[in-house]
């Protein structure tokens, strides 16, 4: 990981996404007037920023290898427990946050839990609480909750001078925030490394004597966490709780998340190449909005064919890595 | 070197799993700065005892002793703690990571709280270059040769307080420039003081690296001897359990009848200068029909190999196969199928029968997957094809709705064969077909494959058995070190000649 090592093939697919980026970004400047402006840049952030605080935790969970189902749920949760706890039960914002906070990193780790101390598939384990999170949403109120609270207000409307006339809302400050932390996290830290080795190969950082428990539960815990502010963040924006929100969102966190880079197997990757991905997915978005006439549909198919095109480049990637590897297994046997 | 005491004393050590008792009252001793090569044939217990050692198992008697102290490592982490560490043949390290992070990772150094990756990296170039390797820290692990790798694992050792080093198979997928790099760097760690303990399968490896052997058979002590003054003859002799003087007795055996009673029925296959890389080495190989070839060597010799090669699983790079006289391509075991070839794999459980489903299906496998998934098999015939094998092979079952794993190992065994007779195979490759069944069933299964012979088949017999290989076949090509070193035909024929082939070097 060193200067040489970022131009190497581990970096390679999400400079690709950054190339795609600005591709698609310029496609639609030279198409469409005043699509080329600071402030179209920053709206990407603003309407994406409840997406990237999903995908910075569910890229450490692809890096470990696993998956998390769960995060459209429980950002729909984190919505509800927001809202009422807020408008019925007449909490504080400063109460309200933590303990919203912490339900999503309790749940979040006992999934870990699950999925580590009986060796169940994340995909099930998740799945399930996707269909927990939704349901208790449901327990919390059937109906949407909106919310009339005064620093909620404040956030959604508020705006951070960027530069000259343009701006970003908190919410930015906020997912930016989480990606500085989850690069840290990744690239600085023991458990972050550890993440690394376990999306390697599990076994082997079992047998390097590395936490490898410890990790899993935390990464899922993290997902968690992030999921719940991923709804906080959300209800700046949408200011209500509501149990239908978020639906789908698990797979455009993973979809974003594979676009930027981030192998699926495990491993590779980083939050880096997942700011691309979300640019990229937003960019898509708008470019969809600028020209008019297409359903707004349209963005799943592309980011459906943008999802299988990643694939295919990780694939090709992981051919060349591999073949890399053999190359040296010279066997006794020659011919 | 015994004046001391040793390092590591390891005292009648019991190991039991259900229903089988491992390792019955093994002793082993390690000194400082001696390789120790630990030999046995398959299932001697060789890796129970270093599992116990490394932490991985607990023993269930006798005791460990490192440094006079009694030690009884719970895991990997545990038994690296008191200086024990292992390098095993799978490279236990994460091939998506630098060099240098699989050296430290776990224990980097850091830098006000972060990972300090400048000073890793130096540190790594720094351990590796104790090994003499010079090599660029930052490559990614998957993209170094296994060698490479190899190195890389055990300097990840040696940096923590490491008192003892257990080396499992590490040569086995190295060539021999490899090896040679590989045995110098074990040399200078144990002229360092390191105490080594080294398993490998290959005879002239262990002769040249090794101080001092201790051989076990069927998880127990054979013995111990300094490498120096143990024949290699003596040594082969052993790890078979025999005694030198019972092999000038040893007579052909039934494989003379076999010999006699086989017309040939013409060429079968024929194997010109087929090898693969890591597999094993390039080899002339002819089956005629009516005849019993025996392939004989010891574990990891390269007589499974030999087999997966010829029926396709693993793809040969170099040399040619004809079938019947006319040119074959091998590429998969679908492709050996159709030109009537079928495998009985050594792996009874994982890679031959599906315990879950009924006698008959396990019987009806094979045919269905040569007719294709859309020529269904009647039920009705099905039943008369099970019915008809398990009458003719004997197998022991109430009836063929059963599920598979109720039979016994001898009667899966029958199933198998079974299973690949219904195809109508021109050639049967059985790899170690007596393994874990009875003696009865044993003898029920030679004969059977005697039968066959008489019935124009060509068959390919592998058993680390020699007595076997020799009572069923009419010839024997002995393996050794992944390589076919020699075929013995007539009164060579005996277990002294296969071991002294062995033991005689290529």
């Amino acid at each position: 990981m060193s200067r040489k090592g970022l131009i190497n093939l581990r970096s390679l697919p999400s400079l690709v996404t950054l190339g795609l980026f600005l591709l698609m970004f310029g496609a639609g400047s030279l198409s469409f007037p005043g699509f080329f402006s600071l402030q179209n840049f920053l709206n990407l952030f603003i309407d994406n920023a409840y997406l990237l605080v999903l995908a910075v935790g569910m890229t450490l969970v692809i890096v470990a290898g696993g998956i998390d189902l769960s995060v459209g749920s429980m950002l729909a949760l984190s919505t509800m427990l927001s809202s009422f706890l807020l408008e019925r039960a007449g909490w504080k914002p400063g109460q309200v946050i933590p303990t919203v906070l912490a339900v999503g990193l309790a749940l979040g780790a006992f999934m870990g839990y699950m999925i580590h101390a009986f060796s169940l598939p994340p995909f099930i384990v998740t799945l399930a609480g996707l269909y927990l999170a939704r349901g208790l949403c449901y327990v919390v109120s059937i109906d949407a909750i909106g919310i009339k609270n005064e620093f909620w207000q404040g956030m959604a409307n508020a705006r951070i001078p960027a530069e000259a006339a343009n701006s970003v809302s908190p919410s930015v400050i906020i997912a930016l925030a989480v990606v500085a932390a989850g690069g840290f996290i990744l690239r600085s830290t023991k458990f972050g490394r550890t993440i690394y080795a376990i999306g390697g190969n599990e076994q082997s950082a079992v047998l390097m004597g590395l936490p490898v428990a410890r990790t899993k539960v935390g990464i899922y815990a993290i997902s968690g966490f992030c999921s719940a502010l991923s709804g906080i963040v959300f209800s700046f924006y949408t200011l209500a709780g509501y149990a239908l929100n978020g639906r789908g969102m698990e797979m455009d966190a993973i979809a974003t998340v594979v676009i930027g880079g981030t192998l699926l197997t495990g491993g590779v990757g980083g939050v880096v190449g997942t700011v691309f991905g979300v640019l990229v997915y937003g960019t898509i978005q708008v470019l969809i909005m600028f020209q008019g006439t297409l359903n707004s549909w349209w963005t799943r198919i592309a980011i459906g064919f943008l999802v299988f095109l990643f694939c295919l480049l990780q694939r090709v990637f992981e051919a060349g890595r591999g073949k890399s590897g053999k190359d040296g297994s010279a066997g006794p046997a020659s011919c | 070197m015994s004046e001391q005491a040793p390092i590591l004393e390891m005292k009648k050590i019991r190991k039991e799993f259900p229903g089988v008792l491992a390792l019955s009252g093994v002793d082993f001793r390690l000194w400082k700065g001696e390789v120790h090569a630990l030999m046995g044939q398959n299932g001697a217990g060789k890796s129970t005892l270093v599992k116990v050692l490394t932490g991985v198992h607990r023993h269930d008697g006798g005791e460990m002793l490192l440094e006079g102290r009694p030690i009884r490592p719970d895991s990997p982490l545990a038994a690296q703690k008191l200086g024990i560490n292992a390098v095993y043949q799978e490279i236990n390290l994460c091939p998506n990571l630098s060099v240098a992070e699989n050296v430290f990772i776990g224990r980097e150094p850091l830098r006000l709280g972060r990972i300090d990756w400048k000073a890793m990296r130096e540190k790594a170039r720094e351990v590796l270059g104790r090994l003499n390797l010079s090599v660029d820290v930052t490559r990614t692990l998957s993209s170094c040769s296994i060698a490479v790798q190899q190195m890389v694992a055990i300097a990840r050792v040696l940096d923590s307080a490491a008192k003892v080093l257990v080396l499992d198979e590490p040569t086995s997928s190295l060539d021999e420039r490899e090896v040679a790099q590989l045995f110098k760097v074990v040399r200078k760690l144990r002229d360092e003081g390191m105490a080594i303990l080294f398993i490998t399968h290959f005879l002239d490896q262990t002769y040249q690296i090794a101080d001092r052997i201790t051989i076990l058979k069927n998880g127990e002590f054979v013995g111990e001897y300094e490498a120096a003054k143990l024949p290699k003859l003596e040594l082969v002799a052993k790890m078979l359990g025999k005694e030198l003087s019972e092999f000038s007795q040893a007579s052909p055996g039934e494989g003379e009848k076999s010999r006699t009673a086989s017309v040939s029925a013409g060429e079968l296959l024929r194997a010109r200068g087929l090898g693969r890389r890591g597999g094993v080495a390039p080899f002339d190989l002819d089956l005629d029909g009516g005849e019993v070839l025996g392939l004989a060597g010891l574990l990891g010799s390269g007589r499974t190999e030999t087999a997966r090669l010829l029926f396709g699983i693993d793809k040969a790079d170099c040399g040619e196969i004809s079938v019947k006289g006319k040119p074959a391509q091998i590429g998969s075991p679908r492709a050996a199928m159709a030109l009537g070839i079928g495998f009985c794999s050594e792996d009874r459980k994982n890679e031959g029968i599906f315990a879950e489903l009924s006698i008959r299906e396990n019987l009806i496998l094979a045919l269905q997957t040569k007719l294709g998934a859309f020529r269904f098999i009647a039920p009705k015939r099905q039943v008369e094809i099970a019915d008809r094998l398990i009458r003719e092979l004997g197998i022991k079952t109430p009836s063929s709705s059963g599920e598979a794993k109720q039979l016994s190992g001898g009667n899966q065994q029958k199933v198998m064969l079974a299973r690949w007779l219904a195809t109508d195979p021109g050639i049967l490759i059985l790899d170690e077909p007596t393994r874990g069944i009875d003696v009865g069933a044993k003898l029920e299964i030679m004969e059977q494959i005697l039968n066959l012979s008489r019935a124009g088949l060509g068959l390919l017999f592998i058993s680390s058995e020699f007595e076997e290989v020799l009572r069923c076949s009419g010839r024997v090509a002995v393996f050794k070190d992944k390589a076919l070193v020699a075929q013995l035909a007539g009164p060579e024929m005996t277990e002294s000649g296969i071991m002294r082939t062995i033991a005689g070097g290529r």
